[in-house]
């Protein structure tokens, strides 16, 4: 239910409609999309980075929030920890339980490698579960991977890795039928011709939906597959910090039972990083779209191991978070809204942008709408402007909303509003990190025996990700890790001890930056009690003994 | 100061702002989620809630981050639910009336009480897929529960120890891995791919200019 002093603007939304339907919006060119981006991204936005004073990437620049993570100590102290012999000793260690750890820990497990998965929350409680409007691949009659690549390496800026993308687009039809075998139901015609949609940026209608639980149906079918295959796993139990032994390869790490406290090793010959995001980290205040593990453990524990990163200086903020109600305040309302028809209008009802832009500009466009042009529709924690949902049934007919988006009727009506008739209020949400731990094709970063796949790695999208890649890009790194791990695994003989020296050295390059004592990371949990309540977690007072 | 409400979390009195959900109401009053917590976005069931409201004796169920809080709400979570899942190689399955039975003998002791069906809180029809189940109708059970998420409440509620959302799940992957029809277009590209029809234009690309490949950008065709 709309207070009343939105009932006025949607009149003004309902009296366009009529005259919207159907009717063109130009595109921006490359030139005038910069130059939106510039003035009104939040990337842009000055004071909001600072240059990181330790590590491998010294000198880069990077969000306040991530720097203060990187720019922190480690819950363990070298100097007075004992490594515990390791309780498991395994082939391919796997910390991460979204869609790019367990399709990871599938392959290598089909490729006889002994596989372990640790993950901080449930298996499946991750961004992939969340995403919803669909998966890209390059498999219809008037599309090629070639185009694919053209779509990506352009919404990227440009600056995607050229293998990194190659490897994406060239995987992504025999992704989809692997998903097909695994039980995956698309949306499809009944001889089987998949439904397909465009999304933001895309040149051709490349997008598979499942409904509007993409992300979900793909993330149980591969959970249920994970655990037909009886693969090893343990369930909140987060990693602490990589192990390397004297020659600087990765030999495992030390992991923390998020339950009891108990804190052990793992030693294994390959390790994938397969953590995930960094929503909750609430760039620059933004709500956001992510799981309530996305954290940026991966990228922290990854950095001090010495593993590369790249555009960390750039964080994708989808266009369409949820304004209101205040309470699902950031949740995500998919690009398919847009994707089968929805409109963006500003507060007179009128259109200001060409909604399948890429999403670093559609997002530029509502913060300029609302913040600069002042045509946004004000709220109690800030503003927004209407996505004009009722046009979807004008545009594709009645009951598609029902049909096609019914996690997104369901996100609404439990708050008393329907899509179907009333638009919904949006504005941008912190959704992706689009950069990560660099990587080659097969996922494995500068360190030796350490893989990134998934959010957690960097390259391929660019400094900008298009709708649909990033499921693509779970199950195609992580499937390229998860294989190439296990065949790496298979030719190392005996493991070195682990060691924490590469802790000791970047305590000290902390230290020597006169980096405060008392800030710890990774931040495991975000920690949304209170003030009077929070300090650190019961979890975690077992280190301290 | 936002308009306060109380609440009981497993029975002990807190006050806290009545504007927020089940879940936000927790943590302000001071809990710190490690169960019982995953997407905050109504797509994971992590944080399945039974609650009753003061004075009444019904037990109504919900997501806790997608419901808000009401007055004198008496609130427990379910994070985690003994549930059998029964193993299979999707592969190897074949889809037959009977192997949804064979895996679950338990849907044949559904007593058609329709409690799953009252406890869901995405307002699915449990108990239909079940019934549709038991006569191996997979494309019925298929279309009845594709917005499941798994939260478990139906298992909790059901006296014959069915445990509904794996039936589903298992259904549903068989009806996908071998009912459904496979992409035609996907059979073709697949083909295409083993030939490495497209290698040499993507080497290209790759080996392009940044002001070529804008040039290409700007040009390409949108469908």
């Amino acid at each position: 239910m709309y207070p009343k002093e939105f009932q006025e603007s949607i009149k003004k939304v309902e009296a366009t409609r009529q005259a919207r339907k159907g009717s063109d919006f130009p595109r921006l060119s490359l030139a005038e999309r910069q130059a939106l981006l510039e003035a009104f991204h939040p990337d842009y936005k000055k004071g909001t980075m600072r240059a990181l004073s330790v590590g491998v990437n010294k000198g880069d620049k990077t969000p306040h929030e991530f720097a203060n993570l990187f720019e922190a100590y480690s819950l363990i102290d070298p100097e007075r920890f004992t490594i515990p012999q390791p309780k498991y000793s395994v082939d391919v260690l796997i910390i991460g339980g979204g869609g790019a750890g367990v399709s990871a820990a599938i392959t290598a497990h089909q490729a006889k490698a002994d596989v372990l998965l640790v993950t901080k929350l449930r298996i499946g409680d991750a961004n992939t579960t969340m995403a919803q409007g669909g998966i890209q691949a390059a498999d219809k009659e008037n599309d090629s991977p070639a185009i694919h690549y053209l779509d990506v390496i352009g919404g990227g800026g440009f600056k995607n890795i050229p293998e990194l993308v190659r490897a994406l687009v060239t995987d992504g039809p025999e992704i989809i039928r692997w998903l097909e075998d695994l039980g995956v139901i698309f949306d499809k015609a009944d001889d089987g011709t998949m439904l397909s949609i465009h999304g933001g940026g895309t040149s051709r209608k490349r997008m598979h939906p499942c409904r509007d639980y993409t992300g979900a149906e793909i993330m149980r079918c591969l959970k249920d597959e994970f655990l037909d295959n009886k693969i090893k796993y343990l369930e909140y139990t987060s990693a602490l910090e990589l192990l390397k032994d004297k020659n600087g390869n990765c030999v495992g790490a030390v992991l923390l039972n998020m339950e009891n406290g108990e804190v052990f090793t793992v030693k294994a010959k390959t390790t994938i990083l397969a953590t995930g995001g960094a929503g909750r980290l609430h760039i620059q205040g933004f709500p956001t779209s992510n799981h309530y593990g996305a954290t940026a453990d991966g990228l922290v524990i990854g950095y001090r191991a010495g593993a590369k990163l790249i555009f960390i200086d750039t964080i994708q903020y989808h266009p369409t978070g949820v304004a209101y109600p205040e309470q699902i305040l950031g949740q995500l309302i998919t690009e398919k809204v847009r994707g089968v028809g929805a409109q963006l209008v500003n507060a007179d009802g009128e259109r200001f942008i060409y909604e399948l832009e890429t999403r670093d500009v559609v997002a530029s466009a509502i913060i300029r709408e609302v913040q600069e042009r002042k045509k946004g529709i004000m709220t109690a924690t800030g503003g927004g402007v209407w996505l004009d949902t009722p046009l979807i049934e004008m545009v594709s007919g009645p009951g598609t909303i029902h049909k096609q988006l019914p996690a997104m009727y369901r996100q609404f009506i439990k708050f008393g509003i329907d899509m179907t008739k009333e638009p919904v209020l949006t504005y941008p949400t912190q959704h992706y990190q689009n950069g990560g731990i660099l990587c080659n094709e097969f996922g494995e970063t500068n360190v030796p025996n350490l893989y990134v796949a998934g959010e957690v790695s960097g390259g391929v999208h660019g400094r900008n990700r298009l709708m649909g890649n990033s499921l693509l890009d779970i199950l195609v790194f992580g499937r390229r890790a998860g294989r190439h791990a296990a065949e790496k695994s298979s030719k190392i003989a005996n493991l070195s001890e682990g060691t924490l020296d590469h802790l000791k050295q970047y305590h000290a390059e902390l230290q020597q930056a006169n980096i405060p004592q008392e800030r710890k990371s990774p931040m495991l949990l975000p920690d949304y009690r209170p003030k009077q309540f929070q300090g650190e977690f019961n979890f975690l007072a077992k280190l301290r003994q | 100061m936002p308009e306060l409400a109380t609440i009981y979390i497993m029975g002990k009195e807190y006050q806290v702002p009545a504007n927020l959900t089940i879940l936000q109401a927790i943590e302000y009053a001071g809990f710190l989620f490690v169960r019982g917590c995953g997407c905050r976005g109504g797509f994971c069931g992590a944080c399945s809630t039974v609650y009753r409201t003061k004075d009444s004796y019904k037990l109504k169920v919900a997501l806790a981050c997608q419901t808000k809080i009401e007055d004198g709400m008496y609130l427990a979570q379910i994070p985690f639910y003994p549930a059998n899942k029964a193993e299979h190689k999707i592969s190897q399955i074949q889809p037959t009336t009977e192997t949804l039975c064979a895996l679950y003998p338990e849907i044949m002791r559904c007593i058609s009480c329709g409690s799953c069906t009252k406890v869901c809180p995405q307002d699915i029809k449990v108990m239909d897929y079940i019934n549709a189940a038991i006569r191996g109708d997979y494309k019925k059970v298929a279309e009845l529960s594709f917005d499941c998420i798994m939260c478990g409440l139906c298992a909790t509620r059901c006296p014959a120890e069915i445990v509904q959302y794996y039936v589903a799940l298992a259904a549903r992957r068989i009806y996908g891995a071998h009912i459904m029809k496979k992409a035609p277009h996907l059979d073709k590209r697949l083909l295409e791919m083993k030939e490495q029809k497209f290698a040499k234009e993507i080497e290209q690309l790759m080996q392009s200019s940044t002001e070529q490949l804008k040039e290409l950008y700007t040009k390409r065709d949108i469908e």
